[in-house]
């Protein structure tokens, strides 16, 4: 019987992203970003970048691969993906759809990439300005629930009622990283430590979340091209491997304005989908180096490490504590860019880039050797997504 | 007028879809009824509102009036504001209500009262029909309170 897998198939050549800026400083319009993060991927991977014939996003990308590929003299497009739905929660989706792409011969170099210019489109963080709304929206907004902070809130709060987690668990995740972007020159919020008291300090956005807990809002791009794993050995950068992905959510999982109603509402939607991500790349929880989880609030961090299995929701009040969570030394080093909450918010993408960088030695907060590399993308929506990324030495 | 109101005006109003999907919900809420899905061969509940009936596929679907009360499952305080109506309102609470009599459907509205009163998961609730009967189009929010004796 034919083994059905990505494992082993494919590789990350290069990564590449733009400066990252605060929301609205973007001195580039979001589709130069687009096409700078495409060019630095190329350049990492020591690619001509015309040789890009795939590409693929998440979350209604506004840059379409016709425009780009004509913008930038691609010589033969054959791959143009969009994986529907979820937001941030796409992210090693796309990973996914591009990595399956090559591995039965749609498309030879496929890039991923997220460009976010949030100054120069709506935010995300403010809710709808219609004057009559139908729909899941007609069942939130009128109620003042119309922010993705508000929609995740209850999730949160039901999960760590049901647990008895504390605060200072998410308080935890904050931490840890605003510690790691201190580390990281092209961190938003690089020079800007966190304390313990900052955080205890800072605002309720809505509850369980303090601001802290909340993503930012950012400009910038990023990309990642991936190739077969064959070709990779032959190109710059050690290659960076595929060891398994999943995408999707468990039973009845509704739109995030209807998450009310989903009937495993404490949940990030990562039981079924780690499950799968596991079996693909043959590791288990015990075998991650190094974990990037998608924060766009610690609350679904919390759940995401819980569904993948790092530990129990009864341990989560030892398990999340600050020194375990820290690059070099933590049993569980999280989120060592900086993630969404300090490094930049590009829909996660960043996360992706900094579990590759992780395996080939190039993080700015990096583990000691580094084999297995988790990056889970937006949690608390659905679709979801996971991948796990593996050194030569994983195969 | 809007004393009476939970939230102050200007968000947005909610109207039944163009294909009318959520029309019956609105309509028995102008007449202080709540109503969900049932499917009519299993008596499988279902909210919000679709086409088909999620356990055997049916496209007949039932609007069954229930009971306007529930346990509050969830709950967040929103204390950021991210609509022009809401901003220097301070503090208000959204509930998540799950209907037991009714296949533990869940529901979301505000609970009632000081915004900084405690929320308690489990303690029971009852339905409080908001009507805002001078906007345009009137609606109604169906809104919640501690059930009497409950706290």
């Amino acid at each position: 019987m034919t083994r059905r897998s990505l494992r082993g198939e494919v590789a990350v050549a290069g990564v590449g992203e733009t400066t990252y800026y605060r929301h609205g400083q973007s001195p580039d319009p979001e589709m130069v970003l687009c096409l700078k993060a495409i060019l630095a991927a190329a350049a990492d991977a020591g690619i001509d970048p015309r040789d890009i014939d795939g590409f693929a996003s998440y979350s209604n990308d506004r840059n379409e691969p016709a425009v780009l590929a004509t913008a930038l003299g691609t010589h033969e497009l054959r791959f143009a993906n969009m994986q529907w739905g979820g937001g941030g929660g796409g992210g090693a989706g796309a990973m996914a759809n591009a990595s399956a792409a090559i591995a039965t011969g749609l498309a030879d170099c496929v890039v991923v990439y997220r460009a976010l210019a949030q100054g120069q489109f709506g935010r995300f963080g403010q809710g709808a300005r219609a004057a009559t709304l139908s729909g899941d929206n007609a069942l939130t907004n009128p109620y003042g629930q119309m922010s993705p902070a508000q929609y995740y809130a209850p999730k949160a709060v039901r999960f760590m009622h049901e647990h008895g987690i504390g605060q200072e668990a998410l308080r935890a995740i904050a931490m840890a990283s605003y510690h790691h972007a201190q580390a990281n020159p092209r961190a938003v919020m690089y020079g800007r430590p966190l304390t313990e008291q900052g955080y205890d300090d800072s605002r309720w956005i809505t509850e369980p979340f303090h601001l802290f807990d909340c993503c930012m809002e950012n400009d910038g791009a990023a990309a990642i091209i991936l190739v077969s794993a064959e070709r990779a050995k032959d190109l710059k950068q050690t290659p960076t491997y595929v060891l398994g992905a999943a995408i999707g959510a468990g039973y009845r999982v509704h739109s995030t304005q209807a998450g009310f109603a989903t009937p495993d509402l404490a949940s990030s939607h990562f039981k079924t989908v780690a499950r799968h991500l596991y079996e693909m790349a043959k590791v288990g929880p015990k075998d991650v180096d190094v974990v990037q989880c998608y924060e766009n609030f610690t609350g679904g961090v919390l759940m995401s490490l819980v569904e993948h299995g790092f530990f129990e929701p009864e341990e989560a009040m030892d398990f999340l504590k600050l020194e375990n969570l820290i690059a070099p030394t933590g049993k569980m080093p999280l989120n060592t860019s900086g993630g969404n909450l300090a490094e930049c918010y590009m829909h996660g993408l960043e996360l992706q880039i900094e579990a590759v960088r992780q395996v080939r030695g190039q993080s700015t907060s990096q583990v000691p050797k580094v084999d297995v590399s988790l990056a889970v993308a937006g949690p608390m929506v659905t679709p979801v997504s996971t991948i796990i990324f593996g050194s030569e030495a994983s195969l | 007028m809007s004393d009476n109101f939970y939230l102050p005006p200007g968000l947005p109003i909610p109207v039944p879809e163009r294909n009318g999907l959520s029309a019956p919900y609105w309509h028995a809420a102008r007449e202080g009824v709540l109503k969900v899905q049932r499917n009519p061969r299993t008596g499988v509940y279902q909210w919000p509102a679709q086409w088909i009936c999620h356990d055997d596929q049916g496209f007949d679907i039932d609007w069954v009036e229930v009971e306007p009360k529930g346990v509050i499952y969830s709950w967040t305080r929103v204390w950021h504001p991210v609509h022009p109506a809401l901003k220097d309102h301070g503090p208000y609470i959204v509930v998540v209500v799950e209907l037991p009599h009714a296949g533990k459907v869940r529901m979301l509205g505000n609970l009632l009262g000081d915004p900084r009163q405690e929320v308690v998961i489990g303690a029971p609730v009852e339905a409080v029909f908001e009507h805002h009967n001078d906007a345009d189009p009137p609606f109604t929010l169906v809104q919640w309170r501690y059930a009497d004796g409950a706290r």
